[in-house]
């Protein structure tokens, strides 16, 4: 622990005027030692990115570091100039970013993008940076790297793009890498290849690495060090084993309490003998119109899909992007045309109906969104926009309204929210407007897409909870779609996994989480991060 | 911040709704101040500007008041200006919802109507329509809505095109609102902010191409308008220079504001966009 490389001290960073609060961060000091991987652990406006960009010179405009010094290898960052700044990243302090889809520029080959790094540093020949650039993609495990230096960013998958953007960061060896969310964007199994990967890399070079995640799992799979942050403050510090055994904070222990454990909720009784839903034999292709001189192009995004669904159950959908869970989601609501195959929703077929009775048959099916922040008209209050189906499908306006709020009441934000704007809430509380907005129509089914994906994993308990007990209350039947197994053995019953399209597995919760039958399923769960954690101390 | 407050953060866009104001007073008081005719022949002809008391800026060809016809024609060029503009507004932006929101074939069709439009220079087909249609207050109305629509179908186009798959659209086909529902309640709102600056900056155009038909001689021969005024008076611009140098001032003063009204409708309607631009 001797050997600090980077330190921060009080460091205060201020925000423009008229923000949510006068502090991104405020007096936030820790340490990072020379071979540790530190995590900097906290949920959205928590201000833990914030502390790297100051770092890094990358604060937005307006905002500043106010107090406080970030001495890195006796230097303080914070007085540096632009110049200066601009000579130690890359140099000697590599990043990574979150979205390796934006992060790289698409009309770059790869070779010359991390080429750029060498020419930025005036380091290298040309020939020299292109043989460099090999060696660095066959270090970080990218393959066909011969290939690979050629290609486009579009050419490569998310996981691939990530191994780039770590390639550059690492191409002049730098003593420090700062991670931020490097791995949220991607799929659980490419995200388990890419931590491995950092902690090898780091291993091998001997950095220090400020890892910036939200994800308590993450933390268990690489940290030395962990530091939580809330509100711009410190909430606990520590080493990694120490705070995951032991947090001291409660806001910690509830984080932690995230990660999933090997609980499965009560087995339920439902009724198999009615079938709710049942699908059978369906079919979805989607074709990208062909030119005159490239071909057409096809993806099966589901391929003989059939299962069946009992009233008052609740099923979970789970895959990673491509697998086809959220074109099945679209298909049973029927903002997507399967090509072929049945939907019978109480025996009645929804494919074959066509525009005006689908519109009435609509109510029967609803669904919950993704994003929380664009499943709401910015332009429409709230109780209208949850009394806009009743009012669609005949019931009196000021009927409707008054359901509205009741219907607000009951997932907890009150009838008065009724008159206020989306803008007005935060992510997780549009999340219960959304779902207010599904149940307005006292459907039989509701499909939830992703509908915990965009949230902080503290809200993201809070709604799956009231997800729960609406069910109970209701006896909903709910059809839940995610990437997140963690997510789907909270609140299912029964689970569908899918790959590329097809159903891989199928049965109980407690079969596909205790005793997965498919391979597939076996490697997305051990790709769970901070499973191991969580086996050593069930 | 309200709206108010973020239109006038922007200098321009003060000093030209000053400007559009003025104009608009101008407009106004024309009867007022001068409740004669703008036509009629009242003084000696070629008064220069402030060499006889009544006359502040002198007389034309034929002996009228170039103050009154000032005057007159602001509220021509006004009137003009917004009707053409609404009417345009009420083609372009019914034909671009459909064609976004439905897509495909519908949306085929109605573009390589518009486009139809669009490959016919502006000028020239306005020109063609007042001249068939004899040149009145209305045809030239109608034909400058006829050559502005095709920018407003274009732009509502797009709009609808990106916003008819955001989540909230997606969930109101789900509670089985109708179609007509869904673009008039759901995506129109959404689209309003850059239909009123485009349309801010189409009633500056209507007042040019008006100004450009009654310079021709195409312009309704029982109005006083800006353009006619200048028409009038190119033959003797070497005689009489104020007879075209203040009809030319108001039209560009006119334009002027209306632009900068636009740029600041356009600042306070999409705060982001203004606060990186500057």
């Amino acid at each position: 622990m001797s050997d600090i490389l980077l330190s921060l001290r009080h460091l205060t960073i201020a925000l423009p005027e008229g923000a949510d609060r006068d502090f991104a961060v405020e007096d936030v000091s820790y340490d990072v030692a020379r071979g540790e991987i530190m995590c900097v652990v906290g949920e959205s406006g928590s201000g833990k990115s914030m502390a790297a960009n100051a770092l890094m010179g990358l604060l937005p405009k307006g905002v500043r570091a106010t107090a406080g010094e970030v001495v890195f290898d006796g230097q303080d960052l914070l007085s540096l100039t632009e110049k200066q700044h601009r000579e130690l990243r890359g140099l000697r302090i590599g990043m990574i970013f979150q979205e390796p889809m934006t992060a790289l520029n698409p009309l770059m080959r790869v070779g010359a993008q991390i080429g750029e790094v060498f020419e930025a540093h005036n380091r290298l020949t040309p020939s020299g940076r292109q043989a460099r650039a090999l060696e660095l993609l066959t270090e970080v495990g990218i393959p066909q790297p011969e290939k690979a230096i050629r290609a486009y960013p579009f050419e490569l998958s998310g996981g691939q793009r990530q191994r780039v953007m770590i390639a550059m960061a690492l191409a002049l060896k730098p003593e420090l890498l700062i991670a931020d969310e490097p791995t949220t964007a991607l799929d659980v199994t490419t995200q388990a290849q890419i931590l491995d990967l950092i902690g090898d890399l780091q291993r091998r070079h001997g950095m220090a690495v400020m890892f910036i995640t939200h994800d308590f799992g993450v933390v268990a799979e690489i940290a030395t060090r962990v530091c939580v942050m809330r509100e711009g403050r410190i909430v606990e510090l520590g080493e990694a084993r120490e705070v995951l055994e032991n947090p001291q904070h409660e806001y910690t222990r509830a984080l932690i309490e995230a990660i999933p454990s090997n609980a499965m909720p009560a087995a339920r009784q439902v009724d198999q003998t009615a079938p709710l839903l049942e699908v059978r034999h369906l079919q979805k292709v989607f074709r990208s119109r062909g030119g005159l001189f490239k071909p057409s192009r096809e993806v099966h995004a589901l391929n003989d899909v059939s299962f069946t669904m009992a009233r008052g159950e609740t099923v979970g959908i789970v895959g990673e992007s491509g697998s086809g869970k959220s074109t099945l989601g679209r298909c049973v609501v029927r903002l997507e045309r399967p090509d072929s195959g049945e939907l019978l929703l109480d025996g009645i077929d929804l494919t074959s109906l066509k525009s005006e009775t689908l519109r009435r048959e609509r109510r029967r099916v609803q669904m919950i969104f993704q994003d929380p922040y664009a499943s709401l008209n910015p332009r429409t209050r709230v109780g209208m926009a949850i009394a806009q189906g009743p009012i669609a499908n005949g019931v009196d306006r000021q009927q409707a309204l008054k359901e509205a709020g009741d219907l607000l009441d009951l997932v907890g934000l009150g009838a008065a929210a009724a008159e206020r704007f989306p803008h007005e809430f935060s992510g997780g509380q549009r999340q219960r407007i959304g779902i207010a907005r599904a149940l307005a129509l006292n459907p039989e089914l509701i499909v939830a897409d992703e509908a915990v994906s965009a949230l902080d994993v503290s809200i993201q308990a809070q709604i799956l909870e009231l997800l729960e007990d609406l069910k109970q209350k209701l006896s909903l039947s709910l059809l839940f779609i995610t990437h997140d197994l963690r997510v789907a053995a909270q609140i299912c019953d029964h689970i569908i996994v899918m790959q590329h399209g097809r159903i891989v597995e199928h049965g109980s919760a407690e079969a596909v989480f205790l005793s997965p039958q498919a391979a597939y399923t076996r490697e997305l769960l051990e790709a769970i991060p901070g499973r191991a954690h969580v086996l050593a101390t069930a | 911040m309200n709206f108010f407050a973020r239109f006038a953060q922007n200098r321009g866009a003060l000093v030209g709704l000053i400007i559009l104001l003025a104009i608009i007073l101008m407009a106004i008081l024309a009867p007022l101040l001068f409740p004669e005719s703008p036509w009629r022949m009242v003084q000696r002809p070629f008064l220069p500007p402030l060499e006889t008391e009544g006359f502040p800026l002198g007389t034309d060809t034929m002996g009228r008041n170039v103050a009154a016809g000032l005057m007159h024609g602001a509220w021509v060029s006004l009137l003009i200006g917004l009707v053409s503009t609404t009417v345009a507004l009420a083609i372009g932006v019914p034909l671009g919802a459909i064609a976004g929101y439905y897509g495909g074939l519908v949306d085929d069709a109605l573009m390589r109507f518009t486009e139809f439009f669009q490959t016919i220079p502006n000028f020239a087909l306005a020109i063609v329509l007042v001249a068939i249609m004899q040149p009145s207050i209305t045809s030239i109305v109608l034909a400058i809505a006829i050559v502005s629509w095709p920018p407003v179908a274009r732009l509502v186009r797009a709009e609808f095109m990106s916003l008819r798959h955001r989540e909230y659209v997606e969930a109101a086909r789900l509670v089985g609102q109708t179609n007509a529902t869904i673009i008039l309640r759901q995506i129109l709102p959404n689209t309003l902010s850059p239909i009123i600056v485009l349309a801010s900056l189409m009633v500056a155009t209507a007042i040019l191409l008006e100004s450009a038909l009654s310079f021709l001689g195409l312009g309704d021969p029982n109005v006083m308008s800006w353009g006619y005024m200048i028409g009038a008076a190119r033959t003797v611009i070497r005689q009489a220079w104020w007879l075209s140098f203040f009809p030319g001032v108001a039209i560009l003063l006119t334009v002027l504001a209306l632009n900068l009204v636009g740029e600041g409708l356009d600042d306070a309607l999409n705060p982001k966009l203004a606060r990186e631009r500057s």
